[in-house]
């Protein structure tokens, strides 16, 4: 029982001494896990949405529809001439459709209503996602349309001045879902198009059958539409594109217009891709983040502990109770940082797929499972014991003696470095002397700023530049996705640098220290630390600016690089060695608190 | 001189501009210290102060003689110009051989030979040593005893901070230290004149 206290004494005292090391490790490894997380559970939702959708609601293979014009009357022949035709198997509808206005939470919007049966229906039947089905007096409101109006089952809203109460909401695979980038039904619908071109911004309901046809106005008349279930699904294309044009089956009855499946959901891709292709190369950064960041850790409690290890040695601890002491820290804090990282995840989550859902229109919202926190917990605790299990095994080999005297890991010499440093002004030749102290350290400082600068290069203005051609609420949703994504990467990125920072003041006090006691500034000593972080983010930052481009392009399997305005470019590598000297300009602050003196008075020789 | 805990490093360390005293006034040739600027003092440790440490505090990462560059080097001083100066200083130190040597394959008395080449580096007004030989064994004592002797001798003024009466014994002045004030002053003429090891009672 004693020695479980003193376990536990030594593993909280340890923590409670190096404070801001707990934090960051709990914050690198929280971030990993929220990362991975988050990653694993938007997986299966943007996993092939459209053929999930049109799986689940029995979705057409051709949407035919008719649009009245001049008092023109529903032309029953028109339908009886589509049902008898060959490879038609079967079919819902005509349904009444009426285009008019939702006012919902003080908002007010254009809006497609369709009639539709209580009763279910065989092709097309919308999957109720939140609530019931239609019902007199109920509407149902698409969910990505409902997601942007807010409103949920139970809810009031108005539809052409008549109060309704919201049934439920549901998606469909028979139209695109909110925000769409192709006209519903028709293009020529009695609503203006955004001043910057693209399709009309109007939402979708479903309502009864003589609800839709009593919303109807001289100036807003009914249409039709038809649900066709073809014996070929994959000859949709070929079925409509005969059906289109003069001569055609459109030329006998004008106003009809035919809509494959495949049409449907290409125009969904384009926009939908782009944010599977965010979210993918994100989660796949983000890790790369998350791995360069422990390895940083790693590598800093290795040299930490093993002087650590050699302490407790001397005063009588078994290399059995030192692995003990190591390992309940490590775990303790892998523990809390996977808690937070699960908790940040499930709470951001939501944030990030709503609007996946909401454009994708799959079925179900995404839940973070057993299968979704397991991984990440598990690699949590195995970074943990990686990170201890080296240094005791390191520090169970060396004698006590050696332990509790030499440094760990002797500095590197670059011999050449050290030559050119020397005709450089004294930040730089500081600058440059630390980076070779630790090679690997500023190697890993690289890869983290050039991960970063790929990402938010890859995300940011290459995706934004192709949004923009696509305007319009949709766009704005992809637009907020990536931002969240990006400030996911700067924020990975930027404790990464900390870290980094930290580590590297840590390991040159006597230097730095040393250096001062022979004449240089403490200015020159900042400078010389914001060097040490700047001369690795440079050459990381512009490797990162065409590795974005061209992993945008490889991601989006575009041809043509997409090239963002220059001063976009620039301002991404200017900001991010700006934030990297920020950054390291607070640590040093930090780390300059101990004076010279005391820092060459506790420093070994 | 005087015994552990007695104020003598902090002294040193406050005459040096590394610390700053919580009362009273520095004046180091002609000039008060004690109300300057981190750059002015800076700037005052590179050209007129030379420091010696009993730990050595040497660079592992640089051979010996690009140890005793570094303070040139911080100087804005050419690496040309700082090199050479560094080398010609080794030989002085009686190093010039073990120029290319990191400084775990010197020995502690040459390791200290080399920190002592390092302070003389920007031609100090002062050298302050803390403790210089407190880490080495009686020969190694010996030669850096001498190596200061050869110094004074061509001119250069030496403050060393020792608890050991021995090396007290080789000074012009030695002024005693109690609970952080001075407590004795013996001025000891001819002290490094004589044969210092007989002096210091290291012969044999």
């Amino acid at each position: 029982m004693g020695r479980f206290v003193l376990l536990g004494r030594l593993a909280a005292r340890d923590l409670r001494r190096r404070p801001f090391d707990a934090v960051m490790v709990v914050l690198v490894i929280g971030v990993a896990v929220t990362a991975l997380s988050v990653g694993l559970a938007l997986n299966g939702v943007t996993d092939n949405p459209y053929r999930q959708t049109r799986q689940a609601t029995a979705g057409p293979d051709v949407v035919a529809s008719f649009m009245l014009r001049n008092n023109q009357t529903f032309p029953p022949g028109a339908v009886d001439e589509l049902m008898s035709t060959p490879g038609v198997v079967g079919h819902t509808g005509p349904y009444p459709l009426a285009y008019t206005t939702i006012e919902a939470h003080g908002r007010s919007k254009g809006v497609a209503a369709e009639g539709r049966d209580p009763s279910p229906a065989s092709v097309d039947q919308p999957l109720v996602a939140e609530g019931g089905w239609v019902r007199d007096g109920e509407v149902v409101i698409e969910r990505g349309f409902a997601d942007d109006l807010g409103v949920h089952a139970g809810d009031d809203v108005t539809l052409g001045g008549r109060p309704y109460r919201v049934a439920g909401t549901a998606v469909t695979a028979g139209l695109p879902s909110y925000p769409s980038n192709i006209c519903h039904i028709v293009c020529d619908v009695p609503f203006p198009s955004p001043p910057s071109g693209g399709a009309p911004d109007i939402g979708l309901v479903w309502l009864t059958g003589p609800e839709t046809t009593a919303l109807a106005t001289d100036a807003r008349p009914l249409s039709f539409y038809l649900n066709l279930k073809l014996a070929d699904p994959s000859a949709a294309p070929a079925f409509a594109a005969q059906r289109t044009g003069p001569g055609t089956f459109a030329e006998r009855w004008p106003g009809t217009f035919f809509i494959s499946w495949q049409d449907i959901q290409d125009a969904d891709t384009g926009l939908v891709q782009s944010e599977q292709i965010a979210m993918q190369v994100s989660g796949l950064l983000l890790a790369m983040l998350a791995i360069a960041g422990m390895a940083v850790l790693a590598g800093r409690r290795i040299v930490d502990q093993t002087r650590r290890v050699g302490l407790l040695k001397a005063v009588g601890g078994t290399p059995r109770l030192v692995a003990a002491v190591l390992l309940a820290e490590h775990l303790a804090m892998a523990l809390v940082a996977a808690a937070l990282g699960i908790i940040a995840g499930r709470l951001l989550t939501p944030v990030i797929a709503s609007a996946g859902a909401g454009l994708v229109g799959a079925p179900g919202a995404p839940a973070l499972t057993p299968a979704t926190i397991a991984p990440p917990v598990a690699i949590a605790v195995v970074v943990a014991i990686v990170a201890t299990l080296v240094p005791a095994m390191r520090a169970a080999r060396v004698s006590t003696v050696r332990a509790l005297t030499e440094h760990p890991r002797p500095p590197r010499r670059r011999a050449r470095l050290l030559a050119i440093s020397a005709r450089l002004p004294v930040p730089l030749l500081l600058g440059i002397r630390l980076i070779a102290r630790r090679p690997a350290r500023g190697a890993l400082n690289a890869l983290s700023i050039a991960v970063a600068v790929t990402g938010v290069v890859a995300i940011f203005p290459t995706a934004g530049q192709d949004l923009s051609v696509a305007p319009g609420p949709r766009a704005d949703r992809l637009g907020q996705l990536t931002a969240i994504i990006t400030v996911m990467l700067i924020v990975v990125a930027a404790v990464n640098t900390l870290f980094i920072a930290r580590a590297t003041i840590t390991d040159a006090r006597r230097m730095t220290a040393l250096s001062r006691a022979f004449g240089a500034t403490s200015r020159q000593v900042s400078v010389a630390m914001a060097a040490t972080q700047l001369l690795p983010a440079l050459p990381g930052a512009i490797v990162g600016i065409p590795a974005g481009l061209y992993l945008y392009r490889a991601a989006a399997q575009q041809r043509m690089l997409t090239i963002p305005p220059a001063w976009q470019l620039v301002a991404i590598l200017l900001g991010t060695l700006l934030v990297v000297a920020l950054l390291t300009a607070i640590t040093t602050r930090f780390g300059a608190r101990q004076s010279v003196t005391e820092i060459l008075r506790t420093e070994r020789a | 001189m005087g015994p552990s805990g007695c104020g003598k490093s902090t002294l040193l360390h406050i005459l040096g501009g590394l610390d700053r005293p919580t009362g009273g006034e520095i004046h180091l040739a002609g000039r008060r210290i004690d109300r300057m600027g981190e750059r002015a003092l800076a700037r005052l440790r590179s050209d007129a102060i030379g420091f010696v440490f009993q730990a050595f505090h040497l660079m592992d990462e640089l051979t010996a003689v690009e140890n005793v560059e570094v303070p040139a080097l911080l100087a804005g001083r050419s690496a040309r110009a700082a090199r050479a100066h560094a080398t010609e200083l080794l030989d002085r130190v009686g190093l010039a051989g073990r120029a290319g040597f990191l400084p775990s394959a010197l020995s502690g008395g040459q390791r200290q030979r080399v920190a002592i080449a390092r302070a003389l580096s920007n031609r100090p007004r002062v050298i302050l040593a803390d403790e210089p030989t407190g880490n080495l064994d009686s020969a190694a004592t010996v030669e850096v005893l001498r190596l200061f002797d050869d110094l004074h001798q061509a001119g250069q003024t030496l403050v060393i901070v020792t608890h050991d009466a021995r090396i007290a014994a080789t000074a012009d002045r030695l002024i005693t230290m109690r609970d952080g004030t001075f407590v004795d002053q013996t001025i000891l003429t001819g002290g490094t004149h004589g044969d210092l090891g007989t002096l210091a009672g290291l012969d044999g």
